[in-house]
């Protein structure tokens, strides 16, 4: 690899000798060798088509010195009213837990910590577990992060085990020098369990900040995973995350991925539907104005019969932003009876807004009900005529009917006071408009 | 013509059919009523040879020839019709256009010519009167964007067209309003002839003032467990079923 | 009336695998500078044409393959096709000089070439192997105006027309096989309506590859002027031999103010035999350009044949108030591999695309929809809709989508709509309880699924591709 960008962080790499367990240390090695085959995906990768880095990886980074000087993190209660979770924080490169956490009990078995920690405390459980979906990833991004993630949040839930109250997950990005941020979650769920995880991104200070986190998250026969992702950052920012959920058989997951506030977005979806009767849900939603990017990039792969997928996203783009949609579904030879249903819907309100959507259907198998839509659009005229013609203001017409197109994303969220707690956020984000696109003053 | 002899069907390993025993001869009508579930739609579905549905035991016989033996298809060519209780949409294929294909594969079948297309042409035009069909549901795909009522008569058309030997119609009366089922009863009426055998299976007796069956059975878990004449439709009518099921016991 | 046309082709043996035996001129295989100068020596052609076609080999030695359709195709050693290949009897004055082979040839195939027999109006050039055979009509046309001839002829006869047009649509660097074409073309069509023109009869083109390891690389450049008219049919049929067969063409069509260009394609290539042997590899580069105010362009295509297609019709909205319209179904079976569909490049204004594809895959084979649906920032008022619907027929083929979409302008309305199904058994059922056997029924139903498509073909094709079309009762009852 002779390309500088590459070669700055192989020679930083090289000199990163912080001694780790050894589950870490094999897998940082192996993501190096990848990383020097693969290398920051650019312009031309077909993978990377709507998300172009080149810009965000020109800043020079330091990576994160995993020293807190003071406890940033009890800024951000991130209070949900009329819910009660458990609060934990990924500071930069590092996990934190509230003391309110840190004396929780769980039931027996359930470990929610430190993945650092837990890969010594539990290292053959966390050796069968991590990195085993991140390592068939051909993406460079996700094999850099390999080479420098030390921790991250793990959680394990035993078997029909269910969590009654949310888990919070609250990822901070802080300091006032520029940072290139990893860090590695790893879900597990036993057969039969229930777990739902509530996973909110944002930026402190006045630094450029390239994050790059990956969650890898095993789902059990039988066992049902909520994942709601709110990102509510800067637009220095510059978000990768890239989520991967094994689910076996008959298992349930529901995953909701928000964006409100941000700089340049990629959210990597993988659902993999590797058992039989498993179903996933997928929903997203982008608010997108200034020079916002949103990327979010879906797979989802149909590898056994009988699975389920709903796929939904809609975004409001104004401003000068950009939005991208890529929505793979692969249905393998053999997984009869699938039923695949995807909708890309997506508001351009400026003239300056640009949209691109790309699904990707590969099917091989043919007893299956398949179906995706897409559209890029204006809000509904003659909705807007009705509305004013019973006195309700321009403004607020358009207000009303932004927030109903995207309802139906939030409507699916299973948490009530989520639920409304996001409907209020959207409102404020719509009503704050193209000019001040300000941070997640709700929740702090 | 039918003979069927101590039946037994499945569907998904579920027994619906347990020993149905039924006669028909040419110039009855038949009506078979029962409650939900007694297995109508079922006897139905096996006398058409729907793959869906497994004969365990029994004989079918039909004309002579032993029914079971033979495909869906080639029981349609020997004359056996069935008015589906939900007709399948087919898009982009003409009524007419499958009409004639359906005719001319049963001619086939039977070692005849097709039908020339002027003869064709007539034959539609004369029956689409007898069931007071619009012109412009021949021109639609099959049964596509019809509505309730237009699919029913849509059945009893295609009826008029094939002119079976045998005939069932399976509750061909619901979603049917009360001119609908006339114009259907009506069209139904005028086929019957001497030769022609009608199966009317129907939860509601009203069907029955309009065309009047010769028996009448009770289809009650899988078995035929009454038979009598029209006045026995009107009794379930008024009393429901409750009777026969403490006559059971 | 178009009804049958799938059931024809889809379920009978390849009728078209017959060769002809005519004396025929091929030049070495290779290709070279060389090899390409001898192709413009042999056409006589003039000296920009030569430069024109060098600038592109030039451009081709170091371009590669494009790879990123959804295709398996083999290693091509470029070097061992033939690239001129042509019967030696030529430049024709009257039907009776030609071959009386080449006459039976198209005899068979269906192609009228004597005028007199000719039932309803259809001008047709036949090209065979790399050079046109024959045009017919030509002097009814000429008197309106309307040249239709070769496009070796148009080279000589209208250079200046040539010059202007060609390449304006796809130019010679616009992709690898166009690159190539551009280099090694030999013949095609050429059509020019003229000014406030309607195009009085269908003009079709007849391709044919005859020789053995040739490659076929016409050449086609449709232009219509102010407030024409034309409907132009394309049909091509192949021997069958075990070897692939490299066929790499280029369609141009630009339409002037207020012109309408119709372009209707019957593509039965020899697809192979059932274990995938032999085949043509079909790599066509298709644009138009609506350049003219309320221009309007339409492709329908009815793609059969080929061992691999890669072909993308395509429309650059240009004028303001242009439309285009793309119509497919695109049958794979056996091995077949198709990657084929649409771009739709918005830029005037208060322009509209409808996209209509209809994929049907049987067998072991993979057919794939690829489109672009394009809105640029000026593009006020874009429009289109898209529907790309699938069906399989056998648990081992593959059907595939992937549609595009990029809006720059938030005045632009852009739709797209599709759907994957399987033939359902009650529908099945329900033939079969009429008395249409179950092969019958697959065959009724897949022709209603692609029924939308087959309707946009004009009337004419049926006198053209007689062996492809049965007149049905359909639409003759009131």
């Amino acid at each position: 690899m002779d390309n500088s960008k590459e070669a700055q962080y192989i020679d930083l790499y090289r000199n990163v000798r912080e001694v780790q367990s050894s589950v870490f240390e094999a897998y940082r090695k192996a993501s190096f060798e990848r990383f020097k085959r693969l290398g920051f995906p650019d312009d031309k990768s077909e993978q990377y088509k709507y998300t172009n880095l080149t810009e965000a990886l020109s800043v020079d980074y330091g990576l994160d010195n995993h020293n807190q000087k003071e406890l940033i993190y009890e800024a951000f209660t991130c209070a949900i009213p009329g819910i009660r979770s458990h609060l934990y924080f990924v500071v930069n490169d590092t996990f934190y837990a509230s003391d309110e956490a840190k004396n929780q009990v769980f039931p027996q078995g359930v470990v929610i910590g430190s993945l650092k920690e837990a890969s010594r405390l539990y290292s053959d459980l966390v050796a069968k577990y991590f990195g085993k979906l991140s390592e068939k990833e051909e993406d460079g991004l996700i094999a850099f992060n390999g080479m420098f993630a030390h921790d991250g949040f793990f959680m394990y839930v035993p078997e029909n085990v269910t969590i009654d109250r949310p888990i919070q997950l609250v990822n901070i990005s802080e300091g006032n020098t520029n940072q290139l941020l990893n860090s590695h979650n790893l879900i597990i769920l036993e057969r039969g369990a229930k777990v739902q995880l509530l996973v909110c991104d944002h930026t402190e200070g006045n630094a450029r900040f390239f994050v790059n986190r990956l969650t890898e998250v095993h789902v059990a026969e039988e066992a049902t995973y909520e994942h709601y992702k709110i990102e509510n950052t800067s637009s220095d920012t510059t978000h990768i995350s890239s989520l991967l959920i094994d689910q076996k058989e008959s298992s349930k997951t529901l995953t909701t991925i928000l964006t409100l506030n941000n700089g340049l977005t990629r959210n990597n979806i993988s659902l993999m539907l590797n058992g039989e009767y498993a179903e996933g849900l997928l929903y997203g939603m982008a608010v997108g104005d200034l020079d916002q990017k949103v990327d979010n990039h879906t797979s989802i792969l149909h590898n056994k019969p009988n699975c389920h997928s709903t796929e939904l996203f809609k975004y409001i783009l104004g401003g000068e932003s950009q939005g991208g949609f890529t929505g793979r579904i692969y249905v393998a030879e053999d997984a009869q009876k699938t039923e695949a249903y995807q909708n890309s819907k997506n508001i351009l309100l400026s003239t300056t807004a640009r949209m691109r959507t790309k699904p990707q259907l590969e099917i091989y198998a043919d007893d299956v009900r398949c179906s995706h839509g897409a559209t890029i659009g204006q809000l509904d005229e003659t909705a807007m005529f009705y509305l004013r013609s019973r006195g309700i203001s321009e403004d607020e017409a358009r207000l009303l009917l932004m927030y109903a197109f995207a309802a139906d994303v939030i409507e699916n969220i299973r948490i009530e006071a989520l639920k409304d707690r996001i409907k209020l956020m959207l409102e404020h984000r719509l009503r704050s408009g193209v000019s001040q696109a300000a941070s997640c003053i709700l929740c702090r | 013509m039918l003979e069927i002899k101590n039946l037994h069907a499945d569907v998904n390993g579920r027994e619906i059919l347990k020993g149905l025993n039924l006669q028909v001869n040419a110039g009855e009508i038949h009506a078979i009523m029962g409650p939900n579930g007694a297995g109508k739609s079922t006897l139905a579905s096996v006398l058409a040879g729907n793959p869906a549905f497994e004969v365990t035991e029994g004989e079918i016989t039909f004309l002579g020839k032993d029914f079971m033996e033979l495909a869906p298809e080639e029981r349609a060519a020997e004359g056996f019709f069935l008015s589906f209780q939900y007709p399948v949409e087919i898009p982009g294929v003409s009524m007419v256009n499958f009409l004639r294909t359906a005719m001319n594969e049963q001619r086939k079948y039977r070692g005849q010519e097709p039908i020339p297309a002027s003869d064709f042409l007539r034959l539609m035009k004369e029956k689409k009167e007898l069931v007071e069909m619009q012109s412009n549901l021949t021109n639609r795909s099959v049964n596509e964007g019809f509505s309730g009522g237009e699919k029913k008569r849509s059945e009893i058309f295609q009826m008029a067209m094939l002119e079976p030997r045998l005939a069932v119609l399976d509750e061909t009366d619901s979603g049917l309003d009360i001119d609908a089922l006339r114009i259907v009863a009506n069209g139904v009426n005028k086929l019957a002839s001497p030769e022609r055998a009608i199966i009317v299976i129907t939860h509601y007796q009203r069907l029955l003032d309009y065309i009047v069956p010769d028996f009448v059975h009770v289809l009650f878990d899988g078995r035929i467990v009454k038979s009598g004449n029209k006045d026995l439709a009107l009794r379930l009518e008024s009393e429901g079923y409750d009777w026969i099921k403490k006559e059971l016991e | 009336m178009s009804e049958d046309i799938l059931e024809q082709v889809t379920q009978s043996e390849y009728k078209y695998g017959f060769t002809t035996d005519v004396e025929t001129e091929i030049v070495p295989p290779g290709l070279s500078e060389d090899i390409v100068r001898l192709i413009s020596q042999k056409k006589n052609e003039p000296e920009w044409l030569l430069e024109f076609r060098l600038k592109a080999y030039r451009h081709w030695a170091k371009m590669k393959m494009p790879n990123w359709a959804y295709l398996k195709i083999p290693e091509i050693d470029y070097q061992s096709i033939s690239y001129y290949a042509a019967p030696k009897k030529k430049n024709l004055n009257s039907l009776d000089e030609v071959d009386p082979e080449l006459l039976k040839t198209f005899d068979k195939l269906g192609i009228p070439l004597e005028e007199q027999k000719i039932l309803s109006g259809v001008a047709v050039d036949a090209v065979m192997d790399s050079v046109s055979v024959k045009t017919t009509f030509k002097k009814e046309l000429a008197e309106r105006g309307i040249i239709f001839c070769s496009f070796s002829e148009a080279v000589q006869e209208y250079p200046d027309l040539v010059k202007q047009y060609m390449a304006s649509v796809v130019p010679y660097d616009d992709n690898f096989f166009a690159a190539l074409n551009s280099a090694v073309f030999s013949d095609g069509s050429f059509v020019y309506i003229p000014k406030g023109v309607r195009c009085p009869m269908e003009l079709s083109t007849y391709f044919r590859i005859n020789a053995i390891n040739t490659g076929q690389f016409e050449r086609t450049l449709i232009v219509a002027d102010d407030d024409s008219y034309v409907s132009y049919l394309e049909g091509c049929t192949a021997p069958m031999r075990d070897e692939n067969q490299l066929h790499a063409a280029i369609v141009e069509i630009v339409a002037m103010n207020n012109a309408e260009v119709k372009y209707s394609t019957v593509q039965n290539w020899y697809p192979g035999d059932k274990k995938g042997r032999g085949g043509i590899y079909n790599f066509v580069t298709k644009r138009g350009i609506c350049k003219g105010k309320n221009s309007r362009i339409s492709w329908t295509q009815v793609e059969t044949g080929s061992a691999i297609t890669w072909k993308y019709p395509s429309c650059i909205l240009k004028g303001d108030n242009s439309s285009a319209e793309f119509y497919s179904v695109a049958v794979t079976n056996n091995h077949q591999q198709a990657d084929t569909g649409t771009k739709m490049i918005h830029l005037g204004k208060n322009t509209s695309s409808h996209i209509l594809s209809k994929g049907i895959s049987a067998g072991l084979s993979q057919n794939s929809y690829r489109g672009l649906v394009y809105v640029g920032k000026e593009a006020e008022n874009a429009r289109n809709f898209s529907q790309c619907d699938s069906m399989l027929l056998s648990d081992r083929c593959g059907a595939h989508t992937f549609p595009y979409m990029e809006v720059n302008n938030d005045s632009a309305v852009v739709e797209h709509e599709a759907t994957t199904s399987k033939i359902s058994e009650d529908q099945i059922f329900y033939c079969n309880q009429r008395g249409i056997p179950t092969e019958e029924a697959v065959g009724l139903i897949v022709n209603g699924y692609a029924k939308e498509v087959l309707n946009k073909l004009p009337m004419e094709f049926a006198v053209e591709a007689q062996k492809l079309l049965q007149i049905t009762l359909e639409g003759s009852v009131g």
